[in-house]
């Protein structure tokens, strides 16, 4: 019997492996592939000075704007929460920490809709701090603090949930031995955590970031939907469907299609270099426990 | 003094981890913290290091109180047991970084700091390892440049968490010798944490052996072995048979074992216990005094000594060490009867 028989009669027989295949990637073609060349497809259907009018268009401009300045607000801050919620559960043990993982998963759980109609029951005309931030000429609800505050709630969790695992698996004695080499704060942080963390950093901001730019669901109640002030690009793809402009929809649409393409390309990019170095989990492999070494005596 | 600790105490949650512990290290002295997992030791080390807080107590260094200082201006060098290097710098920049996180007015200039670190890489001969990743090197190389990396700052002590713990046998021999040979040459106040006995005695000048948060013995590697002061300690450093008994009328009586004691002259009986290392013993096949009978079990024989395990008349099981050519001259099977006398008796009242 040659190997190769022997290798096959070992698992499963060549009609199921190849069935299960076929099953994965025509569920990939048909639900991803497939659409994604449809919304260009239908982008360029009138022609490519069709497709640019679309996109050059004031109200498509506007909510451009208005997407790029959600993100630019909610990524940073993202990414500031990030570390201090990485910091506090990687290297801390306090009272509470279980609970502070647990909320950062919120935003996942809880429906985008849902999300949005909080922030329209707290700053609402009618809602709990509404009227008297209304009285004093603050507009929330349905202006653009309004779809701020949404994007920074549901794109939250992103690089917290990937510096969590990593600070975790570095632990701490790093950042001891740094200090006691006469590291400060800053120095400590800038020359010894940062590098470990840089790639999964970078990892959340672009997941951050593709969530913040795509929300529909949390900014479309907070927005109040009006055209060239509080319309989102997702907003505006819906608006220009809406009035039977399939065409124009799409050419919005397939700029959100880039984003996906150039995150997806990024994240494989990242992907590789971290497989390259090496992930700190596989480098170290014993655990410390804070106050005595585990050894076998 | 080099290191000077004063009524240690530390807890964790409820967990006593330090019990009024005092220490004193002199200068260019190496002292071991020896004890099982749990002790305490890594504790005393870190306290000392400034990378934990003691609750009460107070650690001078050279003669100066360091309690309250931060880590980082202790001057001490530390070595972490899992090394700790900076996993995306190169040896060499490893090695620098403690100079290179001075304040400006105290850091040297680069030509400086690259002769000072090619000088220490030469000292742990990996001057050609300098521009390799530290998961590029073997355990002991990263050992070594962790050391380099902790002499990089000229510390005033060096403190050693688990040295060669993370080793395999054979380098921890190789590497345990240069330290000692390393420590000989710039006589630095050095203390290191190990939970293995040989490895405190044949390197340190003094051993210090905890258990639950108290130095139970501190004295050179002669004094601990030789003259155990608690149960503890003998128990820990090897192999020992231990004989259930009580001491009045100043003597111990230990089910078969009878000895002196003079040190509890009353006649009211106290509990104690007798503790006879393996190679105290003698062995023979004719009845020699003690009345201590014993059939054979098992001989190993690993390299020049034979271990001999006897099923004591007591009931008891009874570990017993002979030369090899003693063994042979004996003739025993497993089955046959011998009778043992201890040489040395230790008796610890309870």
């Amino acid at each position: 019997m040659t190997s190769e028989l022997r290798a096959a009669r070992l698992t499963e027989p060549r009609p199921v492996r190849w069935g299960i295949t076929a099953l994965a990637l025509g569920f990939v073609a048909l639900f991803l592939v497939v659409p994604l060349i449809a919304v260009f497809a239908e982008a360029f259907a009138k022609g490519f000075n069709a497709y640019r009018a679309a996109i050059a268009e004031p109200d498509a401009v506007a909510a451009l704007k208005l997407t790029l300045l959600a993100a630019g607000i909610a990524v940073p801050l993202n990414v500031v929460f990030g570390l201090a919620a990485g910091w506090a559960i990687g290297k801390f043990q306090f009272r509470g920490r279980q609970l502070l993982l647990t909320l950062i998963d919120l935003p996942f759980a809880v429906s985008p809709v849902i999300s949005g109609l909080v922030f329209v029951l707290l700053f609402g005309r009618r809602g709990w701090f509404g009227p008297w931030m209304i009285d004093h000429g603050f507009q929330i609800v349905f202006a653009v603090p309004g779809i701020v505050l949404a994007t920074i709630f549901v794109s939250f969790p992103f690089v917290a949930r990937e510096i969590i695992p990593i600070m975790e698996a570095i632990g701490t004695e790093e950042e001891e031995a740094a200090r006691v080499l006469g590291a400060g704060g800053l120095q400590l942080f800038l020359r010894v955590t940062l590098p470990n963390i840089k790639w999964a950093l970078l990892y959340g901001v672009i997941l951050a970031n593709a969530r913040a730019m795509g929300e529909f669901g949390a900014v479309s109640v907070v927005s109040g939907h009006i055209r060239g002030l509080t319309n989102t690009l997702p907003l505006h793809v819906e608006i220009l469907y809406n009035e039977y402009n399939a065409q124009a929809a799409f050419a919005v649409a397939s700029l959100l299609g880039c984003l996906a393409i150039v995150t997806l390309v990024l994240k494989a990019i990242i992907e590789a270099r971290v497989e390259r170095s090496g992930t700190p989990a596989e480098q170290r492999a014993i655990e410390v426990m804070p106050w005595e070494s585990k050894s076998a005596v | 003094m080099g290191i000077e600790v004063r009524g240690l105490t530390k807890t964790f949650g409820r967990f006593v981890a330090l019990k009024d512990v005092s220490l004193s290290v002199a200068s260019g002295e190496l002292v071991a913290l020896l004890g099982p997992s749990g002790s305490g030791k890594t504790t005393l080390l870190r306290i000392i290091a400034g990378l934990e807080a003691a609750d009460t107590g107070s650690v001078i260094l050279e003669g100066e109180d360091a309690t309250d200082r931060n880590a980082r201006d202790r001057r001490v060098g530390f070595v972490f047991q899992h090394y700790a290097l900076f996993r995306h710098m190169s040896v060499f920049e490893n090695v620098a970084f403690g100079l290179r996180v001075r304040p400006r007015s105290l850091r040297p200039d680069e030509a400086e700091i690259g002769r000072r670190v090619r000088r220490l890489l030469e000292l742990v001969q990996l001057d050609f390892m300098a521009d390799r990743r530290p998961s590029e090197l073997s355990g002991g190389q990263r050992q070594r440049v962790a050391l380099a990396r902790a002499l990089a700052v000229e510390p005033k002590v060096l403190l050693l968490d688990e040295p060669f713990g993370a080793l395999d046998a054979r380098v921890r021999q190789e590497l345990r010798r240069w330290l000692r040979r390393l420590h000989d040459d710039i006589h630095l106040t050095s203390v290191f944490v190990t939970h293995d006995q040989e490895e405190a005695l044949e390197l340190a000048d003094r051993v210090a052996v905890m258990n639950h948060g108290v130095i139970e013995q501190d004295g050179t590697p002669e004094d601990v072995v030789e003259r155990p002061a608690t149960p503890f300690v003998i128990s820990f450093l090897g192999t020992v048979n231990i004989f259930h008994g009580r001491v009045q009328d100043g003597r111990g009586i230990f089910g078969p074992l009878a000895v002196e004691y003079p040190v509890h002259a009353d006649s009211e009986p106290r509990t104690a216990a007798a503790y006879t290392r393996p190679h105290e013993f003698d062995v023979s096949r004719t009845e020699t005094g003690s009345g201590l009978w014993a059939v054979l079990e098992q001989v190993s024989a690993t390299g020049a000594m034979v271990r001999l395990e006897l099923a004591g008349a007591h009931g008891g099981l009874i570990h017993a060490e002979l030369g090899r050519d003693q063994f042979e001259r004996l003739g025993v099977q497993p089955g046959d009867r011998l009778y043992v006398t201890p040489r040395k008796v230790r008796v610890f009242v309870e």
